[in-house]
């Protein structure tokens, strides 16, 4: 506690030394990044945590996390305005990063970082970069659901066969990315059509390994998740996953969409030189390497660095092709909370 | 929010009949100074007093201010389009019959096990008398937690009744023990002398005289219900709170979720007129001079085993299930779950938040609970509701306001220690407030003045004499407050500075993660840290003197 105060202390004295010291773009790129940063965290804290301890050992900057979900963070930040104390944020998915980004609330990314992410992997915006990617998928249990029994398309969920015998976490960003890619392939009125017949069809689970659980455990057939779980768990014990497959949509179907994790730095960041250099090192070869070597299991997507063997490569998925700052997160929660799923 | 208000005074509202009389309040006192016979100094209070309190009272209605003002502000046909929704009927469903189910089962069992470790002569019933207040020391969060571990497949109503059933009847079984305890049995006696048998004994002499235990108690099992998020999230069951939260998830704090906080209050104020309607007048205290003596305790004979069943079922179920869960996880993670520096962290962060927030909420208590004592008034009255009112919000609620509040209009307070603690202040006044009060009125202001009289300074008098005699009372006051932080999960969530991690948090984060080996740890602390506080909770309730 008595550090905790202090460490608030610490962060408003950087916080008023930072806004004199670096400003204009030159500083952000030239300066040696010094002293503390403030993540909006919205990524698996453990993979996020491996990121900063990494960083913090090659350059000294200290790294506090603010961990949340997606449209809490990013919404937060809308709020926060100019005000915030963040300097960069992380989201799991797209339609949150965007959100802050049509606030006008993020810089530039440093071309040397835009650099090192290919075309398909940065918004058109070029305010944020990828930094990470997961492919949606059906995980099933073989024991309840033959391979001829699968849907061939998330939109067949919505039939009334589904009924009761398909699990999500609707109340997570996860799978409200997954909804705003179908906003965006398929439109308005199909995606409020299906999102009504999920509110009938669906079991609702509270985050997509308690998803991947059940259907574990036989309580249900299958379930939309992305893919990374299922990878985790089988990495460890697989406890929650032995009794399930994963099925891919492919075919550039919504159910293929490969959502792309995001990170900007914040116009209102304390000490822009860090953060910079904080997105700088997660896109680099050391940040992706932790991709491919680590427990998270998500897609490296940048500076030439692949996906761990175990996965299936990217260029197989075959996702449908969206423009990640296209992804619209209220629309989303507004339909969904229409649809009374949330 | 798991709350526990002192159970041995369950209607802490209700003014004490010696405040209503016209005696010596800040409008009627402007003659000399003169003290009245139940000893109350009729001086105007201290101004500084009357305004730290005033303050603090004000606070305390931001959270309900918060709720009408953006209701009105959202304006009616946007505000309608997201109340009247087939989700709300669907959450309002939910929530009713949680509470209509949870709170006579909780009042069944509070009742029937305070009967039993009593009344009856069970051999070890006084052990029971105290293990049975143990499932206080478990959070309902947690004590899910355990329960999923065990049945993983628990979900929706029925496990939500089972969990918080378990969780929260000692809510009423401890005000019904104490209450118990000083029933005088002449009266039963007499009943049984005019040819009552045990059964109507019990009925209809017994049962009667517990009605406001059970009612303060069963009021307490319902704001429960209504606030807490964690284990009825783990349990895949929603209620308003839980429905708050995702909202608050996806949107930060938008118009729906706001919507749904306002309901929720009036489910709140709905509970709180409906107990002090259902109280009634009748007055239950002995009349006439004596001292009661102990109930005599009644053999249970051949139901003897079956009353065994029902404590050690009881115990068990209630504190047997999360225990064992989290001993299991302990062994299988072994000594690396401790390992990585952030459990130490953890405990050392939500020590810190308790024992700040312990003092913070006492002190600031304390000049409410003086003028409620030396100077009744209607003002004292008021003020003193209007944080029962408050700290009777759902946390989820009471943070909400305050994030929205702060980031709009006090931004250098945003996401600081101190928002954190105000919030904690206004969660758990109630719980420092009934105990300084109580304590207070038990000092005899006629030592304080003897002490001024023989020339202490009227600030030296009160620290030297009153302070010393209550000193237990406010003892009492900030472990309860302690008790709530510690436990606190929902609130703290929304308002943690950037990088605060308290067991509930860390606990919460490794139980979405379904990490339940790394969630252990944070459990064990919690438990550890309720329990010197609930065993002390117990301890008092047995004394005779509050209420």
């Amino acid at each position: 506690m008595i550090a905790g105060i202090a460490g608030v202390t610490v962060l408003g004295a950087t916080a008023c030394s930072g806004n004199g010291a670096a400003s204009g773009p030159e500083a952000s790129s030239g300066g040696k990044p010094s002293g503390s940063i403030t993540v909006y965290n919205a990524q698996h804290e453990e993979l996020t945590q491996a990121w900063a301890d990494e960083f913090t050992k090659e350059t000294g900057v200290k790294v506090t996390l603010r961990n949340g979900d997606d449209s809490e963070l990013g919404n937060q930040l809308v709020q926060e305005g100019s005000a915030s104390k963040a300097d960069v944020f992380l989201t799991e998915n797209s339609p949150a990063i965007s959100l802050v980004d049509n606030a006008g609330l993020f810089t530039a990314v440093d071309a040397d970082t835009l650099a090192q992410v290919p075309a398909q992997f940065q918004p058109s915006s070029g305010n944020w970069t990828g930094i990470a990617a997961r492919s949606t998928v059906f995980a099933y249990n073989p024991a309840l659901l033959t391979e001829d029994q699968l849907p061939a398309s998330l939109l067949d969920l919505a039939d009334p066969s589904w009924k009761g015998r398909w699990a999500a976490s609707p109340s997570g960003a996860d799978f409200q990315a997954i909804v705003s890619a179908m906003l965006a392939v398929k439109g308005e009125s199909a995606t409020t059509a299906w999102l009504t017949a999920m509110k009938s069809n669906t079991v609702v689970y509270k985050g997509n390994s308690t998803v991947m659980k059940a259907i574990n455990a036989g309580e249900i057939p299958g379930g939309v998740i992305y893919h990374y779980y299922w990878f985790g768990d089988q990495a460890g014990t697989g406890e929650n996953s032995d009794s399930t497959k994963l099925h891919y949509f492919k075919n550039q179907d919504p159910g293929a969409f490969l959502s792309l994790s995001g990170g900007g730095v914040l116009k209102s960041s304390p000490n822009p030189v860090a953060a910079q250099a904080f997105l700088a090192f997660i896109t680099g070869k050391a940040g992706q390497t932790i991709l491919q070597t680590g427990t998270s299991f998500e897609y490296p997507i940048a500076d030439g660095v692949s996906a761990n063997p175990a996965l299936l490569p990217i260029s197989d998925l075959d996702a449908p092709k969206i423009d990640p700052s296209k992804l619209n997160s209220t629309k989303v929660t507004d339909l969904m909370t229409q649809a009374g799923l949330l | 929010m798991p709350v526990t208000l002192p159970p041995a005074s369950p209607a802490p509202e209700r003014p004490d009949p010696a405040s209503l009389r016209p005696a010596a309040g800040p409008a009627a006192d402007a003659g000399p100074e003169r003290t009245d016979a139940v000893g109350r100094v009729g001086r105007r209070p201290s101004p500084f007093i009357v305004a730290v309190a005033c303050t603090v009272s004000l606070l305390g209605l931001l959270p309900l201010g918060y709720v009408i003002v953006t209701g009105i502000l959202t304006g009616w046909p946007e505000l309608s389009a997201l109340v009247f929704r087939p989700r709300v009927g669907e959450l309002l469903v939910n929530t009713v019959g949680l509470v209509l189910i949870t709170v006579p089962l909780c009042a069944a069992i509070g009742v029937g096990a305070a009967w039993l470790v009593g009344r009856t002569s069970l051999p070890g019933a006084r052990v029971f008398a105290v293990l049975l207040a143990a499932p206080l020391a478990v959070p309902a969060f947690v004590n899910s937690y355990g329960w999923v571990s065990a049945i993983p497949s628990l979900n929706g109503l029925w496990s939500g009744v089972l969990i918080a059933t378990l969780s929260y009847f000692p809510l009423v079984y401890l005000p019904c023990a104490a209450a118990l305890r000083r029933l005088d049995p002449t009266v039963e006696e007499a009943a049984g002398s005019l040819g009552s048998g045990a059964w109507g004994v019990f009925f209809r002499v017994i049962l009667p005289q517990l009605r406001l235990p059970i009612l303060g108690g069963s009021l307490l099992v319902g704001l429960h219900l209504l606030a807490e998020y964690g284990a009825f999230a783990m349990v895949r069951f929603d209620t308003f709170t839980t429905a708050i939260v995702e909202q608050y998830r996806s949107t930060f704090n938008g118009p729906a979720a706001n919507a749904l906080a306002g309901v929720l209050v009036l489910c709140c104020l709905f509970l709180l007129v409906g107990e002090s309607g259902a109280r009634g007048r009748a007055r239950y205290a002995r009349i006439g001079s004596g001292v009661a003596r102990p109930a005599p305790r009644r053999s249970l004979g051949r139901f003897t085993p079956l009353g065994y069943l029902v404590l050690g079922g009881l115990f068990v179920l209630s504190i047997g299930v999360p225990f064992t869960s989290v001993l299991r996880w302990l062994v299988q993670g072994g000594p690396a779950v401790w390992a990585d520096g952030v459990v130490g962290e953890a405990f050392l962060q939500t020590v810190g938040y308790g024992l700040i927030g312990a003092v913070a909420t006492c002190l600031l208590a304390f000049p409410i609970a003086f003028l409620a004592v030396r100077y009744p008034s209607r003002l004292a009255r008021g003020l003193e509701s209007v944080n029962y009112l408050t700290s009777s919000l759902p946390g989820i609620v009471t943070a909400l306001a305050l994030v929205t509040v702060s980031i709009r209009f006090v931004q250098p307070l945003y996401q600081s220690v101190v928002l954190v603690i105000a919030t904690y202040l206004l969660m758990f006044l109630p719980r420092a407030l009934v105990n300084l009060r109580a304590g207070l009125a038990q000092v005899p202001v006629g030592l304080e003045e003897a002490a001024r009289s023989l020339g202490k300074h009227p600030i030296g008098a009160f620290l030297s004499v009153t302070a010393r005699f209550f000193a237990p009372s406010a003892l009492a006051a900030g472990a309860l407050v302690f008790l709530g932080i510690v436990t606190e999960l929902t609130a703290t969530l929304l308002l943690a500075p950037n990088g605060t991690r308290t067991l509930a948090i860390q606990f919460w984060s490794k139980v979405n993660d379904i990490n339940y080996v790394g969630a252990a740890p944070y459990a064990l602390l919690m438990i550890a840290l309720s329990l010197p506080v609930t065993y002390l909770l117990f301890a008092r309730s047995r004394l005779t003197s509050v209420s």
